[in-house]
This record gives C-alpha cells, structure tokens and sequence, in this order.
C-alpha cells in the first residue's frame, strides 16, 4: 500500500477520465493518472514514460533507472509479488 | 557487517557507516545516553529490519520504530464498525487485503467473510467504484485507509463516482494525517528523539514544507527518506551530521521522486473531498487532536458513516498490550510481556503485530532465532519461580 510499485505506460484508454494502461513486470493493468496531469504535461505525452503507482494512481513520473532499482528492491523484500497478485486477483 | 554485501553499493554503505562512526565520536551526550532516531514509515521498519541495518550502526545510535502503519494504528473498535457495515445484506464490503487480518474486538473481516458478509479484496478503490458500476442494486463500501499517500486516490475515486452520477458507492474513511501524529510524539513527555526519518511516499504527496515545524519549533532535524536500504543509510548519516553540527533543518534525500511542493493534482483532490476530524482514536495511543480525516458535507452521500447508522462503540486496547510503550521508544518490542507469547502475528494482540511493517511483527520476523529463543527459555523459567 505505501510502497507503490512502478511501471511504464503503454496505452492512453481514456483521456477525458485520465485512465491509462501501466505494464509492470509482464503484466498490464489500467490506473488513473490525473496526478501526474497537468497543462504542461497533457494526457498523451505521457505515454511511454515510467511512474511510481500506488493502489492505481500513477502518483509520480521517474527515470527508467529508478524504477528498475525500486522494482528490484521490491522483489527482494517480496512485496513485488503481493503487490502483482493483489493487482491481477482485481483485473477483469 | 553481516548483512552490507547486499546493499545495492557495498562500498557506499561501508564508507557511510566508517563516517557515521566518526560523527557519533563528537556528539558528546551520546557518550550519556544513545541518540534516537525515529523512522516514521512501516515501510523504513520492514527494510530496516530485512537489511539488519541498526546491526550496522554504532551502538550508541538506537533507532525507535514509529507508528507510521495505517493498517496497524487502526482501533478495534473502527474495525467492528467496519464488520457491521460488511455484515448488511445490501452491502458489498471492499477493502486492502493487508486490512482483512486486522483484529476487531470480535472478529475480523476475513471472520466476517467466513461468516458470509460479502466482503471483497480489491487492489485500487478504482476496482470498488468499477464494482458499484456492475452492482446497481447494492451499495457497494470501500474501506478508505493510510496516510497521505493513499488519500489522494479515494478523494479522486469520489470525484469519478460523483461525475459517474453514482448513488451506490461510498467511503468508511478511516485516513489518517502525519503531522499531528509526529507532533503528538514530540510532545510526549520524557520522550528524547533526537531526529526523524520522515516517510518518503507520504512527503511525495504533501512535499517539504509540512515538516518545517520539527526543525523549526522542536529543533529537531528531520530528512524525507526513500526505501532502498542505501537510501535509509545516507539519511541516518545527514541525521547525525546535523546533530553534530547542531543544525536543525529539513533535507530531502528523496528528491528523485519527492518535489519539495508536493504533488498539486493530488493536494487539490484531497483539498476538495476531505476535512480534519476533531478527534481520531489510535491503536495503542489513544484519541490524538486533528488527526483523523473525515469527507466533507459536499460528499456526504459518498460517506458511509453518514448513509448508515454504524455502532461507534470505543474499544480499549487490551491492559497487557505495550504497543504505545513501543511506539514512543520507552521499551522494545522483545520488552512487552505479552511480545512472542500471547501476542504473534497469527494471532495479534497489538497494532504493532497486525502487519508485517509494525515493528513487533518486523521483529518477531527478523529478529535472529537464538535471541527468540533465549526469551521463551527466560519466560519459562520466570513462571516456574514460586
């Protein structure tokens, strides 16, 4: 819950709602992403870039190196996996 | 150093560690008494923990495990609530699964479940609110928890349902906010922090400025921390070196992710759903001013207090549970009577047992097998005494 885990945006699924697809670690799962959202940063330059999500809210961008060392910390204290399969119990 | 090859950069947590050592020797009190540093986060407990890093620090730094757990902090008797609410009929309950444990004073939501309340694990509110989308004839309730780091995503899961024209979704809020929470510990008497850890996902959301009281009011330094074992290393370092400079100030060792305004989007989110409750009970440490968040009268349809009668009844924490004792770092868990005993984290008696980032349970998980043992053996032969 306050760990977020991170992933890349790979999809715009609804501008107006600010809803995108993230990939992290194989799997694809849809977040908000109004908090990362603003006149400088419109919905559709986003895709492509790597953010920090926490409970399906991209709450910041960050470098690609960052996420790979935060998604490897992650699985070594095995909170990669929780977060993983709590992420895909919900996904329909 | 047994466990500093597994640090990311071996060499920067030695060479951390060797100027650790040599700021400690011209801080004179800790030659008195140990300096205290306070890691807010459950999240700094559990890598704490996991890398040994106290292990690594000379033995007059002491690190005191904070109750920054939301999970863990929550009373028994909002728990209860929680479980009437999940047990109405027209109810669907949705929550975290690190909530489904958490002890009521009866049962807990997995009892509940168990008992047939159609309680429901989700990952995001956002899968409640889709939930409320495919269930128009219930209500569906999400159980809305943590700091300031979730906050943000159920105020905007409230703004979606109200834009959705949803009437069959809302909160049981139990947020909770950092500052009053640090504030209270500072005030405690006889309490003797020396300076904080600050919790790094919390300050990603609120940013610097709302830690400025504790350098400027308490005088104490404080640094906003990321997670990596490394990250906790450095922060541990500018601690001290400002205590051995007598300096009191707020630095950012998270500036990779956290922006020292916080996030805007996520701020103004919560600015428009959420307000302060006067009073919010915690496990363990009792009723603290302001430190509950409550939805504002706009969204009251969104809120499952005011949309059902819940019992509200008031709990006490058990007479033998310690976790407050813990929490302000006057005894260490292995201290507590009922630590390893009556309380573990299959069946926990206090907050700080619930979840795996409450220092208790961080310590019944990681603490070394011998010393577990030297306690069960000390326990035993205390009870055969006449």
């Amino acid at each position: 819950m306050c760990l977020g885990i991170p992933g890349q945006i790979v999809e715009i699924v609804d501008p107006e709602k600010n809803l995108a697809k993230v990939a992290i670690s194989g799997i694809r799962r849809e977040v908000n992403i109004t908090c990362i959202v603003d006149k400088d940063h419109p919905v559709n330059s986003c895709l492509g870039e790597w953010v920090l999500v926490h409970v399906g809210f991209a709450m910041t961008r960050i470098e690609e190196e960052e996420a790979k060392k935060t998604l490897a910390l992650l699985q070594e204290l095995g909170e990669a996996q929780k977060e993983l399969e709590s992420m895909t119990s919900t996904i329909k | 150093m047994k466990y500093v090859d597994e640090f990311r950069d071996p060499n920067l947590a030695k060479s951390l560690v060797r100027e650790i050592n040599e700021l400690v020797e011209v801080i004179e009190f800790s030659k008195q008494r140990p300096i205290q540093l306070m890691e807010f986060c459950g999240g700094h407990t559990h890598t704490i923990f996991r890398y040994g890093i106290e292990q690594l620090l000379p033995k007059c730094i002491e690190l005191v495990h904070g109750p920054g757990c939301p999970v863990c902090v929550l009373p028994m008797g909002r728990v209860d609530d929680c479980v009437s609410l999940a047990q109405r009929s027209e109810v669907i309950l949705t929550t975290f699964g690190d909530a489904m444990r958490v002890p009521g004073s009866k049962m807990s939501l997995l009892q509940a479940k168990a008992d047939g309340a159609d309680v429901r694990m989700v990952y995001s509110p956002l899968d409640a609110l889709r939930l409320a989308h495919e269930n128009k004839n219930r209500e569906v309730i999400f159980f809305a928890l943590g700091f300031e780091t979730t906050m943000p995503s159920t105020a905007l899961t409230v703004l979606q349902a109200e834009a959705d024209g949803l009437d069959n979704f809302s909160l049981f809020c139990n947020h909770i906010t950092t500052v009053p929470i640090i504030e209270s510990i500072l005030n405690t008497s006889g309490m003797q922090l020396d300076g904080f850890v600050a919790p790094g996902h919390v300050s990603m959301v609120v940013g610097e400025k709302p830690f400025n009281f504790v350098a400027e009011k308490y005088k104490k330094p404080i640094v906003i921390t990321g997670f990596e074992p490394l990250d906790i290393l450095q922060s541990i370092w500018l601690l001290v070196k400002q205590i051995a400079e007598q300096r009191a100030e707020v630095e950012n060792q998270y500036a990779r992710v956290v922006a020292s305004r916080g996030n805007r989007q996520a701020l103004a989110a919560m600015e428009r759903v959420f307000e302060l409750r006067e009073f919010f009970e915690w496990r363990g440490l009792g009723s603290i001013d302001n430190s509950g968040i409550r939805i504002k009268d706009d969204y009251a349809r969104f809120d499952a207090e005011r949309k059902f009668a819940v019992p509200n009844i008031k709990i006490t924490d058990p007479k033998s549970c310690q976790c407050g004792d813990v929490l302000r770092g006057a005894i260490k868990p292995w201290q507590c009577k009922v630590f390893a005993g009556a309380c573990t984290p299959e069946t926990p008696m206090g907050a700080l047992m619930v979840s795996s980032e409450g220092a208790c349970a961080a310590y019944y998980n990681f603490g070394s097998l011998p010393d577990l043992l030297a306690l069960k053996l000390a326990r035993e032969n205390q009870e055969a005494l006449p």
